[in-house]
């Protein structure tokens, strides 16, 4: 399907950039005048996956895809992988080492409130190698 | 309340100047825990905080909060501040404790988000 793809490489540890690729989507919808409530939903599920590869992968990978109905926001990262997706998806349940809470986050909140956020969430990982997640938000409606 | 009223009732310092309208000044959220700002359903005017990072700044982009307070005297630095200022974002910082200042906002009105 045709439409608008941006990619952006994130680092693990990089906590001074965590944040970009979400504020450039932003910029982007908000000139597509997309409504600010979807945006938000939009950007904050985005913002706490981006969060995510900082704080726990290597390194990865996203890629966005806008097109007239959805945004799809693939995130894929090089990393330790999760154990049990499912203990990830309960609130509180973190893994989060005391650098990261530092930064205000690892409270075992990131993936409850991107399923929140959006119409879709996907979660594959694979331990010692690493995790994909897929968001999908509606535009439309 | 005004930006300009707000700034004088903290004795906070304005670091800088954003690309936002002026408004009306009328809820508040609290935090340390950036994940907390993140699940609100609403959007508040003002984040207090004592966590002087960009992650402050960040989450305020994405929260849809225009106002950030870093209390407590932390030194807030050039990178914040720029960051701020490209998120169109007002940055007061204030040698307040977070409960002193969050206690002079309630008692002029301002609401509590949660």
């Amino acid at each position: 399907m045709s439409g608008i793809t941006f990619s952006y490489k994130i680092d693990g540890g990089d906590f001074v950039n965590a944040g970009k690729a979400s504020s450039e989507i932003k910029r982007t919808l908000k000139q597509l005048n997309v409504a600010q409530k979807t945006i938000k939903r939009v950007v904050v599920s985005l913002y706490e996956a981006e969060v995510n590869i900082v704080a726990h992968a290597h390194r990865g990978e996203i890629n966005v895809l806008i097109n007239a109905e959805e945004i799809s926001i693939t995130l894929k990262d090089e990393g330790p992988g999760i154990e049990s997706v499912e203990q990830a998806m309960e609130v509180g349940y973190s893994t989060a080492s005391p650098s990261v809470v530092s930064m205000g986050f690892g409270a075992g909140m990131g993936l409850p409130n991107m399923k929140k956020n959006s119409d879709y969430l996907n979660v594959e990982s694979k331990v010692g190698v690493g995790t994909t997640v897929t968001i999908k938000v509606a535009l439309v409606g | 309340m005004t930006a300009e009223k707000l700034i004088d009732l903290i004795s906070g310092n304005l670091l800088n100047v954003a690309n936002t309208n002026t408004q009306i000044l009328a809820s508040v959220v609290a935090s340390d825990l950036m994940s907390d700002v993140l699940t609100l359903e609403n959007e508040p005017d003002i984040l207090v905080t004592g966590l002087a990072n960009t992650q402050c700044i960040r989450t305020a982009e994405m929260a849809d909060i225009p106002f950030v307070i870093i209390a407590k005297g932390k030194k807030v630095s050039q990178q914040i501040i720029d960051l701020a200022h490209e998120g169109d974002i007002y940055l007061i910082s204030t040698h307040l404790s977070i409960f002193k200042c969050c206690g002079l906002l309630y008692t002029h009105g301002i609401k509590d988000t949660f």
